[in-house]
């Protein structure tokens, strides 16, 4: 099994952490892992490790190798049980990503539970992926579609969302941390708000688990999604957390090999979870990719990751304030994830990105897959800068500096 | 020269702050909106046509540099010519006319203006797929 490098057991220094990730050998700025994260050498080598010694499929063979791959496929979902507090590995479903495991609950819970007249309740925080899956539902069944908006500070208007839950809603989601503007929405009381109200409730966890973390029982939610990428894991892999007993009385979302019990001419019986919801040859590579990222993380302590970024944040909001003509959307830092969205005035997010590129900063421009939210804001695009456990205030200092030289360029 | 300004070539920021032709005609022969979603970008052309020329044109919208840089330039150049050979022009001339290297996420705003006249002003109600490239 792959270790972790001596630098990730002393205490927490970005700087150190940094030298983990092969990827900063190309000296590039790395602004935008609220979109992607990077991958330490402990996620590269568990993958390689599996590809190189032990490459065979999951829960079939009875051969050694394939055992082995089994043993660490499975251990990555005790990892995530562990990681989010589950009760069960039951309950931890392998999926492709965040999107995966919304579509999987709009079509498998959704198709099953949502009639017509229901209410949805959303917000227009939401990422598209906690959108459109429900307006699709919403379309096909006949249901409505509430949207929580946003005060001018870009938090929750939650009066208005205490007035929805009292037009008892069948399915409230959102999400726990806003990817476009990076509010830090109040989930556990929304979520407690919610299920007193008889909802049943679903978070988005893309952008809450590789900053916060979660505590599934905790936040007392019914589903809860997440990406492997988006936290030091490989693309494709991803999860979905239900209660078992909503998933149990759920039918597969997809069909075919490994979901099942026995197949008949007559008929077919499924797996039990979590398997019923794992059709196919799953991403074996990237779920035990996932696994080694979790164990990562874990060493690191997501107390410190949350620090940390709650440091450069305040530094980079600090730094583009001081820059005349830029306004930064969202809320003040005590209630932000290490996301800062901004615009400068007379110069436009591509524009900007493209100019900054060539300093060698990556910096996202764009809707960041929240269309509502950008018309809300009334702004066509943003510049965002999204930090992680790596980021360290020379990325931030050549970012003021790049954004600077563009305003020289655009005067 | 900074790459940047190599880049941003004084005559695209030109061309940005002080569009030519901009605003709209009151009796258009063809006029045609089009927005890139994925960016927020806006271009209308508006034309007027007589004789089979183009006696008039003007362009409004709102986004990046690039591509009201571009609006911008693709007015001047079509404005007093025949139709028929202001149909020709394709998204080489487009680009070469802007004359610096748009990376593959920058083409769509870049060619947008393009795609207003194409897809809309000249009625050819598609848009023959040069976004794909």
């Amino acid at each position: 099994m792959a270790t972790f490098t001596s630098t990730s057991r002393q205490p927490f220094n970005a700087e150190h952490v940094r030298k983990d990730f092969p990827f900063f050998e190309t000296g590039v700025a790395y602004l935008d892992s609220a979109n992607t994260s990077q991958r330490p050498r402990h996620v590269l080598y568990a993958m390689d490790e599996y590809f190189e010694q032990f490459n065979s499929n999951v829960h079939r063979a009875a051969y050694h190798v394939s055992e082995v791959a089994t043993e660490r496929y499975e251990g990555t979902r005790e990892a995530v049980r562990r990681f989010i507090n589950a009760h069960s590995t039951k309950e931890v479903i392998n999926t492709r990503g965040t999107t995966e495991g919304i579509n999987l609950v709009a079509y498998s819970w959704g198709q099953k539970n949502i009639k017509a007249g229901d209410l949805i309740v959303l917000t227009i925080l939401e990422h598209h992926s906690n959108i459109v899956p429900w307006q699709i539902l919403a379309a096909k069944t006949g249901a409505r579609l509430e949207w929580v908006d946003v005060d001018e500070k870009g938090e929750l208007r939650l009066e208005q969302y205490h007035a929805l839950l009292e037009q008892k809603p069948k399915l409230v989601t959102f999400s726990q941390i806003s990817n476009a503007i990076g509010t830090i929405n109040p989930a556990k009381q929304m979520v407690h708000d919610a299920k007193r109200a008889g909802a049943t409730v679903l978070v988005d966890g893309a952008q809450g688990a590789p900053h916060q973390g979660v505590d599934v029982r905790d936040l007392g939610c019914d589903f809860y999604a997440f990406s492997g990428h988006k936290m030091l894991g490989p693309t494709g892999a991803g999860i979905l957390w239900g209660k078992r007993e909503l998933l149990e009385a759920m039918d597969p979302f997809m069909a075919g090999g490994d979901m099942i019990k026995a197949v008949r001419q007559e008929g077919t019986t499924y797996a039990d979870l979590p398997l019923k919801f794992e059709a196919g040859t799953q991403a074996v590579a990237e779920v035990i990719g996932l696994g080694a990222a979790i164990e990562y993380l874990e060493g690191l302590g997501m107390e410190n990751i949350t620090r940390h970024e709650r440091e450069i944040t305040e530094y980079a909001m600090e730094a583009l304030s001081e820059l005349p003509g830029v306004r930064i959307f969202g809320p003040p830092v005590e209630r932000r994830a290490g996301v800062v969205s901004f615009e400068v005035e007379g110069i436009h997010p591509h524009d900007l990105s493209t100019i900054v590129d060539r300093h060698g900063v990556a910096l996202r421009a764009g809707h960041h897959c929240a269309m509502p939210l950008m018309i809300r804001l009334d702004v066509p695009a943003t510049s965002r800068a999204s930090f992680y456990v790596y980021t360290i205030k020379d990325d931030i200092d050549r970012l003021v500096e790049a954004v600077a030289d563009a305003q020289r360029i655009f005067a | 020269m900074g790459v940047d300004e190599q880049f941003y070539r004084e005559y695209i920021l030109d061309h940005y702050k002080n569009p030519r032709n901009f605003g709209h005609i009151e009796h258009p022969t063809y006029t045609h909106e089009e927005d890139n979603p994925l960016c927020g970008d806006v271009v209308g052309i508006d034309l007027l046509v007589k004789d089979g020329v183009v006696d008039d044109i003007k362009f409004h919208g709102r986004g990046c540099a690039i591509s009201q840089a571009s609006a911008s330039l693709l007015t001047e150049r079509i404005k007093g010519m025949s139709l028929d050979e202001a149909r020709t022009i394709g998204k080489e001339d487009v680009l070469s006319e802007l004359g610096i290297d748009i990376s593959p996420a920058r083409i769509k705003c870049a060619l947008l203006s393009l795609k207003v006249l194409k897809a809309g002003a000249w009625g050819l109600g598609e848009w023959p797929g040069e976004e794909e490239e």
